[in-house]
């Protein structure tokens, strides 16, 4: 038996990207007194000196659903072009249904395929993997990538580890039609041995199970610091590198460096050990905007192409790396200026 | 070559160097990373992953904890190295 599928496959790129940060800027002074820290010592350990946190009557998906609809109107589409819409995030706060259906009902298209994945701050490196795989081969023609995340939901402001981390923030792109090759091959991957470096629990079984124990807490996220730090520094350089290789580029032909925002430190390390020259532009939105986790490479995108202009169309190295562990890079031709 | 006391701490020296940029001078056995050489706890990190590509040896995260001192790294890379 044979079966029929779409014979030639098409180009993809990224068409458009859009952002949302909430309004509320909290500076490092608003956090230390919870944490017995200083400002000092949490921009020396994480280059982080501001952070935006949604408040309580904004939600993921009201910060998801102004992203996204910037990214379709700055790829110059409606609502009704979108096949599919893939939403990346750790902190939807339901099972289900996915978040990504409730963006169709706010963007006002009930019709196109959609779905969430967890792959925390991979995640939107792994969406665009599988929006490239969709486009590529004509299983849709125009993807809706999200990544979002409200982490102020599931952060612990009392923990030392934590506290000064995690924020809140949407970033989306369109990937849609190319003529050229717009998006390399993914690198993607796991290193699950390290599983329990990253945790959000207890599970809902946790609350079901244990009727009455009052100490289980709120799910938060926890995080070995240091463990994650040294995957990081050790691990993702290859795997960014190899992204590079089989997009068929070398360091001195790449215009931008845009890893997940994670912490300064990281990323100096990493543009260290793939001796990145000073012509590649690096993503440093970390400072004003936090961890974001699959929100981090959207909005580092999209805060890079609003200080640099130039870079519009020109490559990025794109690598995200988290909780899982797992990690997942690419490089993509940025999206050309708005056409609105 | 053989991983002698000299030759790690020969080494570990430059690591140092490269990882806080601190004066070459000022490292010795007896110094206490945290403390004496402004290596912080992340850094901690770079050091012992820059080592461990240096001298081939695998030194787990409950070790780097104990290591207060370049000596205490040093003799553990020497006892443990090949």
């Amino acid at each position: 038996m044979s079966l029929k599928f779409a014979s030639e496959s098409q180009n993809a790129r990224i068409l458009s990207v859009g952002a949302y940060r909430p309004p509320r800027v909290v500076p490092n002074s608003e956090i230390i007194g919870r944490i017995d820290s200083t400002d000092e010592w949490i921009q020396q350990r994480t280059g982080i000196q501001t952070r935006h946190i949604a408040d309580s009557s904004q939600s993921l998906v009201d910060m998801a659903t102004i992203a996204a609809e910037q990214a379709i109107t700055r790829a110059g589409l409606t609502a009704s072009d979108i096949d599919a819409v893939i939403f990346a995030t750790i902190s939807y706060p339901y099972q289900a249904p996915s978040a990504a259906t409730e963006i169709l009902i706010r963007i006002g298209n009930t019709k196109a395929a959609a779905f969430d994945i967890s792959a925390a701050c991979a995640g939107f490196c792994y969406g665009v993997g599988i929006a490239n795989d969709m486009v590529r081969n004509k299983t849709a023609n125009n993807v809706l990538v999200i990544g979002a995340e409200k982490l102020s939901d599931f952060t612990d402001p009392d923990d030392r580890a934590t506290a000064f981390i995690f924020a809140d923030g949407a970033g989306a792109v369109v990937i849609g039609k190319s003529q050229d090759v717009g998006i390399g091959p993914t690198i993607w991957g796991a290193s699950a041995e390290t599983r329990e470096a990253i945790l959000l629990e207890p599970s809902y079984l946790d609350y079901k199970n244990n009727p009455g124990k009052t100490d289980l807490g709120w799910p938060n996220i926890s995080q070995q610091g240091q463990t994650v730090f040294r995957w990081a520094v050790y691990e993702i350089a290859p795997i960014a590198l190899k992204a590079l290789t089989a997009a068929g580029l070398s360091v001195d032909q790449l215009a931008a460096f845009i890893p997940h925002q994670a912490n300064e430190r990281i990323i100096d390390s990493l543009a260290k050990s793939m001796k990145l020259p000073d012509t590649v532009a690096i993503a440093r939105d970390i400072r004003t905007t936090g961890n974001t986790s699959a929100a981090s490479i959207p909005l580092a995108m999209d805060a890079l192409l609003a200080q640099r202009p130039d870079l519009h169309g020109q490559s990025a190295l794109l690598v995200g790396f988290g909780a899982g562990l797992v990690y997942a890079g690419q490089v993509v031709e940025l999206p050309p200026a708005p056409k609105i | 070559m053989a991983l002698t006391v000299d030759v790690v701490l020969a080494g570990i020296k430059e690591i140092v160097v490269e990882v806080a940029g601190i004066d070459a001078g000022i490292i010795a056995m007896d110094k206490k990373f945290t403390d004496d050489l402004d290596v912080d706890s992340l850094s901690m990190v770079e050091v012992v992953v820059a080592a461990e590509e240096k001298f081939g040896v695998k030194i787990p995260d409950d070790e780097v904890t104990k290591m207060a001192t370049v000596g205490d790294a040093v003799n553990f890379i020497v006892a443990n190295g090949k």
